[in-house]
């Protein structure tokens, strides 16, 4: 059974259609990458799939239960996380809160034990502290567990946003562009993370227009333009089509 | 100057030492009276802080639910014979169900509606309490009984002042555990970026309501208390210009610095004490600190100082 499945799927902003009649499904346990050239609805798709954007027509089931239309929390409460491509980063934070948010759903999140600042509350945060510092070595960032989040520079923000992802224990994770801006050495260490979460089982779809990076973790690629299905199927099939050449080579030169 | 700010416990023990000593120094009734009123004021400043400061979100008519605290306790007491506590109970519970209908639909919506409503909510209720004269005695305002709980009547200034301060001390103390648990982090998430505090599972609108009404309660309370202190209101407890005050105390001693507000408020309460003179003035004088403060320290006072004190150490 597919972890994600996507059917009719379309939004328009004011007569562009950003997706259109998109369907295609994601199976649990594996490396899912969509790529299209820019514009091609890549970032929309994903924030029909969290749930920031309603679609304009369609349906998405997650896990075998029809989500279209919920709003994010309620999609991360049944096991999503993502990263943005435009930072979101709680800048007013330090860099270790902005993980313990990440596992916001995991908290005794009462309002009258937090007002007492019960000792249960404070015991349970100290671990979760350690367990954010242990996500933020995982993502390769151990050097700003103390650090203030808006002290830190582009790529090791792009990394916390992992690790928030990450500690909100999710089934399906998306990351969008994760390695866009990064040179090549933190790069390689962003397949490296990819590859350690999906070793534990979690679903990855991968925005990403590092096509090296791509080619080589992806079990599977969806190739997107103009909002529309181009063609999908594995890495090495993708590559080889014609009509998809043709996309990037038209699209960018 | 930092560990004001951080270790909870130093911060609260600086003001219960302050609390405590402050009476050493007060050799009037007036003196006390303005302490008493700094401690009203810091209160709903503690709560509104949580509201702007941590999540984000502004409220341009608080002196509204300071007003309907006031008036709920006046009316209740005064006019149908309800015992003070009771009273003080029905009327910050009545708020806090105002304050949670009108906020469930705006907050869902994103940007400053809250600011605009709350504005909106502020002048009609300030206009009702006028204009209802049969129950609030218009704009002449009204008497209220004296104040008691379990048999207990604060009789003098002094104990007005120990009953302000402990609950002052007991909001700071709320507020600062209420901050620093997975509720405030995520208060503070949806500050630093809603959508990103939204995809990690946070109920941006719960929490926003949240706050929202909790800092209405606490105004409410205040409004209560401070009625039974006074024997006497009129509406301007609930004016604009209140309301706008307590943002300027907030923003003033530090947005996101829970002692940062009632430092805030002490200052802005004291400073028309010592402005006598250019009483005419006040509205213009709070422009401008609102202005400069914005200007020049955008985080405000204590956040600002604390910062340069940790800059040097290092
Ligand atoms: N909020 C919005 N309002 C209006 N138009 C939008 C909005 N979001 C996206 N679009 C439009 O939808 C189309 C797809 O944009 P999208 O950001 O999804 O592309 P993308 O594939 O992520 O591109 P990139 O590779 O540059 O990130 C573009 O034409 C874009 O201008
Ligand atoms: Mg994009």
């Amino acid at each position: 059974m597919s972890l994600l499945r996507v059917d009719g799927l379309c939004k328009e902003f004011g007569g562009v259609h950003a997706i259109a009649d998109l369907g295609f499904a994601i199976h649990p346990g594996t490396i899912h990458s969509i790529i299209g050239p820019n514009g091609a609805g890549k970032t929309t798709l994903f924030n029909l799939i969290t749930g920031v954007y309603t679609p304009s027509a369609g349906r998405i089931w997650f896990d075998g239960v029809d989500v279209t239309g919920r709003r994010p929390s309620d999609l991360a409460a049944r096991g999503m996380s993502r990263t943005f491509q435009n930072l979101q980063v709680f800048f007013n934070m330090t860099a270790l809160e902005n993980v313990m948010v990440g596992a916001h759903l995991h908290l005794d999140r009462g309002f009258l034990a937090a007002l007492l600042g019960l000792p249960r509350i404070r015991r349970a945060d100290a671990a979760l502290g350690d367990e954010a510092a242990r996500l933020m070595r995982f993502v390769g960032l151990d050097d700003f567990i103390g650090a203030s989040a808006d002290a830190m520079p582009y790529g090791a923000l792009k990394r916390l946003e992992i690790a928030r992802a990450l500690a909100a224990r999710p089934k399906m994770l998306l990351l969008d562009e994760p390695a866009a801006g990064l040179n090549p050495t933190e790069s390689r260490e962003i397949d490296n993370v990819i590859h350690k979460v999906a070793e534990q089982g979690v679903t990855v779809v991968l925005v990403e227009h590092d096509m090296r990076m791509v080619m080589e973790i992806s079990d599977h690629v969806l190739v997107l333009d103009y909002g529309r299905k181009l063609t999908e199927g594995r890495p090495a099939e993708v590559r080889e089509d014609p009509e998809v050449i043709a996309a990037y080579l038209g699209g960018q030169g | 100057m930092r560990f004001l700010l951080r270790p909870k416990t130093g911060g609260l023990a600086i003001l219960a030492a302050v609390i405590a000593l402050l009476p050493l120094v007060l050799d009037n009734a007036f003196h006390f009276e303005i302490a008493i009123t700094i401690g009203f004021n810091a209160i709903v400043c503690v709560g509104l802080n949580l509201l702007i400061g941590y999540a984000g979100q502004i409220s341009l008519g608080h002196a509204a639910f300071v007003g309907l605290g006031a008036y709920g306790a006046g009316v209740l007491t005064a006019s149908h014979g309800w015992d003070p506590l009771a009273a003080v109970g029905a009327a910050s519970i009545g708020t806090g169900l105002l304050a949670f209908v009108v906020a469930r639909p705006i907050l869902r919506l994103q940007g400053h509606y809250l600011a605009m409503a709350t504005l909106g909510l502020g002048i009609i209720i300030a206009i009702v309490l006028n204009i209802e004269d049969q129950i609030t005695g218009g704009p002449d305002g009204m008497l209220v009984p004296p104040f008691s709980a379990f048999g207990w009547e604060p009789s003098d200034e002094r104990q007005w002042y120990w009953l302000v301060g402990g609950f002052l001390w007991i909001s700071v103390w709320l507020a600062l555990n209420l901050i620093g648990s997975p509720v405030g982090r995520a208060l503070r998430a949806v500050h630093g970026s809603e959508v990103a505090a939204e995809v990690v599972g946070v109920d941006t609108t719960h929490y926003k309501v949240l706050i929202f009404t909790v800092s209405a309660v606490l105004a409410s309370l205040v409004g209560s208390l401070s009625a039974f202190y006074g024997m006497f209101i009129t509406p301007n407890i609930a004016s604009f210009f209140n309301s706008i005050e307590f943002v300027v105390m907030v923003v003033l001693g530090g947005m996101a610095s829970t002692f940062g507000a009632v430092v805030g408020a002490a200052i802005l309460t004291l400073l028309p004490q010592a402005l006598t003179v250019l009483e005419d003035y006040e509205h213009l004088i709070f422009g401008l600190i609102l202005m400069g403060v914005m200007i020049f320290m955008p985080r405000g006072l204590l956040p600002t100082l604390a910062g340069l004190r940790w800059r040097r150490r290092r």
